[in-house]
């Protein structure tokens, strides 16, 4: 350990400050651990929530069963009702305890509306129920690696405190990662830090990932602008550069319509059929939606703008690490994951949990595992003085002498975005791209196993470029495993669901990806 | 993308460079913070929601930074517009900027009611 290093110790290590390691550290603190919460940027602007505005899934006792139902019909054959009807029990229980910190909205009728939430208060509420609870965070301060004992079980982690330029280590007898999804570098609206630290740090401690191959979910936004609130484009209209209106259908295909429009050429939107009485409020609804426009002189509901879609990665896909029991542990000792870094096959299947689920998901899944966390904790005790590893690699440490150069980085997000996030390759995969990518990312996870990082805050992006091109390998891998077509995941050359694949498939290893089935008998919880 | 801080509003507090997510912010000796990673900003907006003295500027444009004029800027008024929308600070009582989130409910159903108005049953 490096002299000038900042060493804590706690119950519990939280890595992430976004929606699930909120909740994930209020619970923990709750269950009596001493928490300690490190996030990339700021606990309270962080993540995708801060910058967005999550409705959850809120159902009253009554409607759930029949909730959960409907759900799982649109899952192709991958969730779990019993993982969906707990999740909705506990949002349920759970929202309302923010009332203290968030000021709920009062519908017109003077009732408290609890189901969606403004991001920015939402993420600020959260930060204060932390601290309130007794939780000490560290802001600006990447987690890099993870520590190991000599039994397998996890036993801290090790990061670099950007703005005290100093690294840091932390030492906890469990770890909830709590890092969010993996969004390769796309211009989705929060997800800069959103990068999969969480994935490969866990995946070098052996734990095992799963749904990786439902990576291919995108929102449309402005050409020019993140703003991928797509709420106001339930009104859209689209255009080509002929200014001919493009027929979209409405719900699933439209994504995948508007991806073969792209292909094509510009596409341009208006949001004309907006009615006056939404236009009206729409500020006081979503506030940056509108001011986005506004900033860049464009007035949607007259004037013609063009479109992208904007990649969303594991965010609002599904991948990342699989839950190995109720309390949201992984495959190692220790190890818990929650939120958008953990699996949300469970809760959603093949089809993004978008929209409610996800955001339930983090509240609940943070929870369970801050409980199990401090369960842990308070069974096994710190083992603050055993000796142990740091076991963090790809683009940490390696054997060669040289580091990489800015032109090697740019490279190699370049390469990155252009694999991951390319309409044709990943909306329309087939056997033939998938290899064809594979090669390249292959190429380049071999080039950074063998560049040494810079020192300081210049390893940081490098260490994320590690993690995205491991989270790229194991989509890849997973796609072309996943011989058919379900869900988000469409291969043109495998049209048809095969009932021979309706089960998870789990990815794990970093040099060399293998891919299994998960034919284990279903996580139920009941 | 982050484009500006104004000086004369500036009031040095560094609020922005604490919770700025991606870092983009140096405190410096005297004066305001600088502008020290433009590249790595995610047009958030999140350090204009945070200035209490409305001296951010985010430009609209997510990939490249565009030509701004910081007179024309304030005689707009566009600093402080997402802070005032919002309803934080000063607004946070005025009904014309109350939070009202929850009608993201009311929205997608009228959607989905335009929507099957204009297709016809099957
Ligand atoms: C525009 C948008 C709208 C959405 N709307 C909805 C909705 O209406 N309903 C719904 O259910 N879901 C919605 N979602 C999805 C929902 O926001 C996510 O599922 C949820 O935020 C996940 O929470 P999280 O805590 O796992 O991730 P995040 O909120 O992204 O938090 C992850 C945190 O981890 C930090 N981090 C990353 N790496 C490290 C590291 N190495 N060390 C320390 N910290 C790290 C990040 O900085 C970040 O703060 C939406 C998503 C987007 C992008
Ligand atoms: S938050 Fe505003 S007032 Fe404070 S330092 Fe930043 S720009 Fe200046
Ligand atoms: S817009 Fe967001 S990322 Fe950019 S400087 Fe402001 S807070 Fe930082």
């Amino acid at each position: 350990m490096e002299r000038d290093a900042l060493i804590y110790e706690a119950d519990v290590l939280v890595i992430g400050g976004g929606l699930a390691g909120t909740w994930a550290a209020v619970a923990a603190a709750r269950a009596g651990a001493t928490v300690i919460l490190a996030e990339k940027g700021y606990c309270g602007t962080s993540g995708v929530t801060a910058s967005a505005g999550p409705g959850h899934w809120w159902v009253p006792p009554g409607k759930r069963a029949e909730a959960v139902a409907a759900r799982n019909a649109r899952a192709f054959g991958l969730a779990d009702t019993s993982w969906m009807a707990r999740i909705v029990e506990t949002t349920w229980e759970s929202i309302p305890r923010l009332a203290g910190y968030y000021r709920f909205s009062l519908d017109d009728g003077g009732a408290p509306r609890h189901r969606a939430l403004r991001g920015p208060e939402y993420m600020r509420a959260m930060r204060r129920y932390a601290e309130d609870s007794g939780v000490a965070i560290l802001d600006q301060s990447p987690a890099l690696e993870l520590l190991r004992h000599a039994d397998g079980s996890v036993a801290g982690a090790a990061g670099y405190a950007r703005q005290r330029r100093r690294p840091w280590q932390v030492r906890a007898a469990a770890v909830v990662l709590a890092s969010g999804g993996c969004a390769f570098a796309s211009h989705l609206l929060g997800s800069r830090t959103n990068t999969g630290d969480g994935l490969l740090m866990a995946a070098e401690a052996g734990a095992r990932l799963s749904g990786m191959e439902f990576t291919s979910y995108y929102t449309v936004a402005p050409a020019w602008s993140s703003m991928t609130r797509s709420m106001s484009f339930a009104f859209a209209r689209y255009f080509d550069a002929a200014g001919r209106e493009l027929p979209i259908p409405p719900g699933q295909d439209a994504t995948r319509t508007l991806a073969r429009a792209l292909l094509d050429g510009p596409v341009f939107a208006t949001l004309e059929r907006m009615p006056a009485e939404i236009r009206a409020v729409l500020s006081r609804i979503s506030p940056n939606f509108l001011l986005a426009f506004d900033r860049a002189g464009v007035d949607p509901f007259t004037q013609r703008f063009e479109i992208a879609l904007r990649g969303e990665g594991t965010v609002r896909g599904i991948g990342g690490l699989r839950i190995a029991d109720r309390a949201c542990q992984t495959d190692v000792p220790g190890l818990f994951a929650a939120g958008d870094a953990a699996t949300r096959e469970l809760i959603a299947g093949a089809t993004s949990g978008g929209g409610a689920q996800n955001s339930s998901w983090a509240l609940s899944s943070g929870q369970w595992a801050g409980e199990g966390a401090a369960q842990r904790a308070r069974m096994l005790g710190r083992r603050a003085n055993r000796r142990v590893e740091r076991i963090g690699g790809a683009g940490l440490r390696s054997g060669a002498a040289r580091a990489a150069s800015e032109q090697e980085t740019a490279a190699l997000i370049d390469l990155i975005r252009d694999e991951n996030l390319a309409y044709d390759k990943n909306l329309f995969r087939s056997e033939e791209k998938l290899t064809r990518s594979l090669a390249k990312l292959d190429g380049a996870w071999s080039e950074i196993r063998s560049r040494s990082a810079p020192s300081g805050a210049a390893s940081l992006r490098l260490r994320e470029i590690a993690a995205m091109l491991a989270a790229s390998r194991w989509s890849g891998r997973a796609a072309l495993a996943r011989g058919e077509s379900r869900g988000m995941h469409q291969r043109t050359d495998r049209p048809a669901t095969e009932p021979a694949l309706a089960h998870r498939l789990i990815a794990s290893g970093l040099d060399r990806v293998e891919i299994a089935a998960d034919v284990a008998p279903q996580t139920k919880v009941a | 993308m982050i484009e500006l801080i104004v000086a004369a509003r500036c009031t040095g507090c560094n609020v922005c460079v604490k919770v700025c997510p991606t870092d983009v912010f140096d405190v410096s000796d005297n004066g305001p913070p600088r502008i020290a990673r433009p590249s790595a900003c995610q047009t958030c907006f999140m350090c204009e929601l945070y200035c209490d003295a409305d001296a951010l500027y985010v430009g609209p444009d997510c990939a490249a930074s565009g030509a701004v004029e910081e007179q024309a800027l304030l005689a707009q008024g566009a600093l402080g517009r997402y802070r005032r929308d919002s309803g934080w600070g000063a607004w946070s009582s005025d009904p014309d900027h109350s939070n009202e989130h929850w009608r993201m409910e009311l929205v997608f159903a009228l959607a989905r009611a335009l929507d099957s108005a204009d297709t016809p049953p099957r």
